[in-house]
């Protein structure tokens, strides 16, 4: 057979590392300063842009998509390239996908710094950049797809399959859960409501963990791992029947995040099933991962990447345990709105995530410029002061998970609560203080690796067209007569792509709108719509990224009906688009705000707003002092509306034109109220959109209970 | 919670589609052989006349 010459593509590889290792350290910083906030909220500089609310989304985003993302694309052009013995595709999609990708995170951060945010965990990005993301998306895949057909070796390596699942379901996650109707050249509301759209979102957000945090990292782990340690996969047999069932069984579990809140429970208890049956195919990986270095653990003694390889490896290992774990209905009640979730994100994102991309790194940049690493000694300092951080981070903060989560629990003997929220958040701080020094430490490695890179690349001289030869797949010969399946048994690449576009984007296009505006009707007959300066509120709300630290879903507990008021019901949220009932409980539920023992005075929200250290001593809540300058946004009210009224919520035909008289109307009321708390503000102010939507959040609720009384 | 449908429609098209690529790889025979696939990915083959190979890879240029 003859052999043919080509030269690998080591150039793009080269940029996404680069584009990798800055966009970590970028996004770490910003992590550290969201935790330093946490004890210190003097750090956010009374600026909107750096207060926790949008830095949050900016953390997590530059974390997942921007290094995550780049030290995906990064392993994939370097190993695809190699396992399929062909050139990636094309050139030019390959730089398209880069400066592609590079333009949609330079966006993200800087929408997501002036507070154009969805309001969506992990798909806080805003409709153009949706829009592009899926673009850019698609060039990756035709490039991705493209390779695999020109390739030369037969064998479609385990690796290969990851990527391709990865491609597959991410780009249906992010289509399903991106379903938004614009109402500016920036904004849009979420195309579901309430309980749709948290289910939604968290199919989605379990999902973007699954196919963009897991799956192509499993599949890089299996080829950078055995080809750190130069030895064959433990058992490729393993590594085939767990990644069949990674993928079979991941997209049905992420209804355990919404577990004891308003979706319903069989919903519930399907994502508990099928997180707990993930242990199987998860653990598979870990330990094909583990004992392929059997044999071979002098070398983890020796070589820095392996290092890395294995504490990664453990941490996937612990994370996946610890997930199926949580899932179950008991142990979330305890772990789910508190610090434990965060403490077992990290475990992920700095164990798995973070010491795989450091261990390609160490491995590709060495290789590529044709050298060896510069200071084997500075990468080892780096994993043992990258390993303490991750330690240092998440113990700290399952210890104030536990300790919260009991704290809150707690009755004294006379039946009350033993605890205020307030006194339940300074006791963890001390944990709090902790975990930032184990970030500190972990970035701090980080930087050291990025000196050690450079000088690495200085000493070397890198090979843009790595020259490689191999031959060609042989043809098979004389088929005389071809059936129509194996016409599109040849071109498994086209069908599953053209089933892709023609089921899931055409299908659902047509399914979306139907099903989901009738099911706004409301079972509750006493919710309403919100008024226009409520909704005016309710995205200040949304764009000040409130949801990362206020929760608003009371969970059927003793201690939460007496701490916040009745447990909220699905048919509460129908109007709410898009759904904030958060994830994590920094400061206390919101759901009942407006009723009940929650109920302030509108002076208490104007004063806690600039100030909230001024109403309730040692709070940790930023403030928010520009919403008492800043104008309420009038012009776009009518624009609003008619979104909404096209989402389904039924504001009277016309209403968008004389919405703003009522919203000038409401504000004005509360413009008096201030005053008479000898509160001069003008009406027209953003604090009092949100004031009004404060003391609009649980009303609806106990209106339904008036005429119960009435008749007693 | 109609929106399940619609989950479901897209959990199973993808699903579908996954199994369809199993069977493909099944009956393409991907699997037939699990001793070669692990063991040749450990061989880079760069050329021989022009470009040695890095000092870190396996200096192997016969494929099995």
């Amino acid at each position: 057979m003859q052999l043919e010459k080509f030269n690998y593509d080591n150039k793009i590889v080269k940029y996404f590392a680069i584009a990798t290792a800055a966009w970590g350290i970028v996004g770490m910083l910003v992590g550290l300063l969201v935790a330093i906030q946490f004890y210190f909220p003097a750090i956010s500089l009374n600026y909107p842009g750096t207060t926790f609310g949008r830095l949050r989304p900016i953390h997590t985003n530059a974390i997942i998509f921007a290094f995550v993302g780049n030290s995906m694309f990064m392993g994939i052009y370097y190993s695809l390239q190699r396992l399929t013995k062909a050139r990636m595709f094309n050139d030019k999609l390959s730089w398209i996908h880069f400066w592609g990708w590079q333009l949609i995170i330079l966006l993200a951060a800087v929408t997501l710094f002036f507070g154009f945010t969805t309001g969506k965990e992990y798909a806080e990005l805003e409709w153009p950049i949706d829009i592009l993301i899926t673009l850019i998306w698609v060039v990756f895949g035709i490039n991705m797809f493209g390779t695999l057909i020109k390739r030369r070796e037969s064998h479609i390596y385990v690796a290969i399959w990851f990527f391709i699942a990865t491609w597959i379901t991410v780009a249906m996650l992010h289509i399903v859960n991106s379903f938004e109707l614009p109402f500016s050249w920036i904004k849009s509301y979420s195309f579901y409501a309430g309980v749709q759209d948290a289910l939604v979102q968290w199919w989605y957000g379990h999902n973007a963990v699954a196919f963009f945090l897991t799956t192509p990292i499993l599949g890089l782990m299996y080829y950078f791992l055995p080809k750190a340690a130069n030895r064959p996969v433990y058992s490729y047999r393993l590594s085939i029947i767990h990644f069949w069932a990674l993928i079979f069984l991941y997209i049905w579990a992420g209804p355990h995040h919404l577990l004891y809140t308003a979706l319903p429970d069989w919903a519930q208890s399907l994502g508990t099933v099928f997180s707990v049956m993930l242990i199987a195919p998860s653990w598979g990986g870990m330990l094909n991962g583990l004992f392929t270095l059997r044999g071979a653990w002098d070398k983890v003694r020796e070589e820095p990447v392996l290092k890395f390889f294995v504490v990664a490896v453990t941490c996937y290992g612990m994370s996946t345990f610890e997930g199926p774990m949580m899932s179950l209905k008991s142990v979330n009640a305890i772990a789910h709105f508190t610090d434990w979730i965060i403490g077992h994100v990290h475990i992920g994102g700095l164990g798995w995530n973070g010491f795989m991309a450091f261990g390609m790194l160490y491995y590709l940049v060495p290789k590529m410029w044709g050298t060896t690493l510069y200071s084997k000694k500075l990468a080892t300092n780096h994993f043992w002061l990258g390993t303490i951080g991750i330690v240092v981070y998440a113990i700290p903060l399952y210890w104030a998970g536990f300790a919260q989560a009991d704290m809150w629990k707690q009755f004294t003997d006379e039946g009350q609560l033993k605890f205020q929220f307030l006194e339940t958040v300074t006791n963890i701080i001390p944990m709090y203080i902790m975990r930032s020094i184990g970030g500190a430490l972990y970035l701090t490695g980080a930087i050291m690796m990025v000196y050690n890179l450079i000088k690495t690349a200085k000493q070397g001289s890198f090979v843009a067209n790595e020259a490689a030869e191999a031959a060609p797949i042989a043809k098979p010969e004389g088929h005389k007569k071809e059936y129509w399946h194996r016409w599109i048994e040849k071109r498994p690449v086209m069908m599953l792509v053209i089933s892709l576009v023609v089921v899931a984007i055409g299908g659902l296009i047509e399914i979306v709108p139907t099903f989901l505006i009738k099911s706004n009707i409301p079972t509750i007959a006493s919710v309403k719509p919100y008024t226009p300066l409520e909704l005016q509120g309710r995205d200040i709300y949304i764009r000040e990224g409130c949801y990362t630290c206020h929760s608003q879903m009371v969970r059927p507990f003793r201690d939460e009906v007496v701490r916040y008021g009745e447990y909220s019901k699905a048919g509460e949220f129908v109007y709410d688009h898009p759904f904030q009932w958060g994830s994590k409980r920094t400061g206390p539920d919101l759901a009942r705000e407006g009723v009940g023992r929650l109920k302030k005075s509108d002076a208490w929200h104007y004063n806690h707003m600039e100030d909230p250290r001024s109403m309730s001593p040692g709070s940790i809540m930023p403030n928010f002092p520009w919403l008492l300058e800043n104008d309420i946004d009038t012009a776009i009210t009518p624009a609003k509306i008619r979104a909404m009224q096209t989402l389904g919520v039924p504001y009277p035909a016309g209403y968008d034109q004389i919405a703003n008289k009522d919203l000038m109307t409401q504000a004005n009321g509360i413009r008096i109220s201030l005053k008479i708390d000898k509160i001069q503000t003008p009406a027209n102010k953003e604090i009092v959109a949100l004031i009004a939507y404060l003391q609009r959040l649980g009303k609806d609720i106990t209106a339904e209970k008036k005429p119960v009384t009435a008749s007693n | 919670m109609s929106v399940i449908i619609l989950l479901l429609i897209a959990s199973v098209s993808v699903a579908s589609l996954f199994l369809a690529a199993f069977l493909w790889s099944v009956k393409n025979g991907q699997y037939d052989d699990q001793v070669s696939p692990p063991l040749r990915m450990l061989f880079d083959n760069p050329v021989t006349e022009n470009e040695p190979a890095s000092p870190n890879s396996v200096n192997q240029n016969s494929k099995p």
